[in-house]
């Protein structure tokens, strides 16, 4: 699945997208986040306040128990500041 | 029906007002809101805006349906910017048109209470001395506004 870093996520990860193959036992976001926070100290920065980060499948927001199969792309970002 | 419009340009909301109401007679209300960047004392020099393409479209769209099915609307129009934005330029703009005023205010507040804590967009300021202060943080107050919507009527 395709993966897309937005704002101050982007900055921590070092990279705006990237291609993610995770292993079968993650099946929601919030295993991805766990997986990929092990991934490199830039991650474990990135998502080291869990709930600080918001994430979206396929373009839609979700929660942390949402199952990631079957999804095509994920993001993730701080909370929304636009308007 | 919504028109939904993110772009990096200038807008200008005369003619999106006018837009809603030209050739019909049966609008009796138009509400729009414009925000602008503001200059906080002095001490900003602009705004860099990031947004997430497609999602951005596609939640502002899904929170016009809300409005629509919420109250009798007769169009609605939303505009945001991305990019650098300098201080006393407009940022976002969002206008509803209905047959009464009442539909067309309610309207017009939630959908800014909605692009304020779900439209992908994240603001970053840079400040005056050329500091990169960085992003800025959301407010609770967003989040509070825009729950009185998600109650039931």
């Amino acid at each position: 699945m395709k993966a897309l870093y937005f704002a101050w996520v982007r900055e921590r990860v070092g990279r705006a997208e990237e291609e993610l193959n995770p292993p079968p036992t993650v099946e929601t976001v919030g295993d991805l986040v766990a997986w990929l926070s092990g991934r490199g100290e830039g991650y474990a920065r990135a998502f080291d306040k869990p709930a600080g980060v918001r994430a979206a499948l396929d373009r839609v927001h979700v929660r942390r128990d949402a199952s990631i199969a079957g999804a095509k792309e994920v993001a993730f970002f701080p909370p929304m500041t636009g308007g | 029906m919504a028109t939904i419009r993110v772009q990096g340009q200038d807008f200008d909301p005369g003619v999106e007002v006018e837009a809603l109401a030209r050739g019909r007679t049966d609008v009796g209300a138009v509400v729009s809101f414009v925000g602008y960047c503001r200059d906080e004392g002095g001490s900003l020099a602009a705004l860099d805006l990031e947004h997430y393409p497609g999602m951005a479209e596609e939640e502002i769209a899904r929170a016009a349906d809300e409005a629509e099915a919420r109250w009798p609307l007769l169009g609605a129009t939303v505009i945001h910017r991305y990019g650098p934005i300098a201080p006393g330029e407009r940022i976002v703009l969002v206008a509803v048109a209905a047959e009464h005023r009442g539909a067309a205010f309610a309207a017009a507040e939630m959908l800014m209470d909605y692009l304020k804590t779900r439209a992908p967009f994240w603001k970053r300021a840079i400040r005056s001395d050329g500091a990169v202060e960085g992003w800025i943080e959301s407010k609770k107050e967003d989040d509070q506004s825009a729950a009185r919507w998600s109650g039931a009527d």
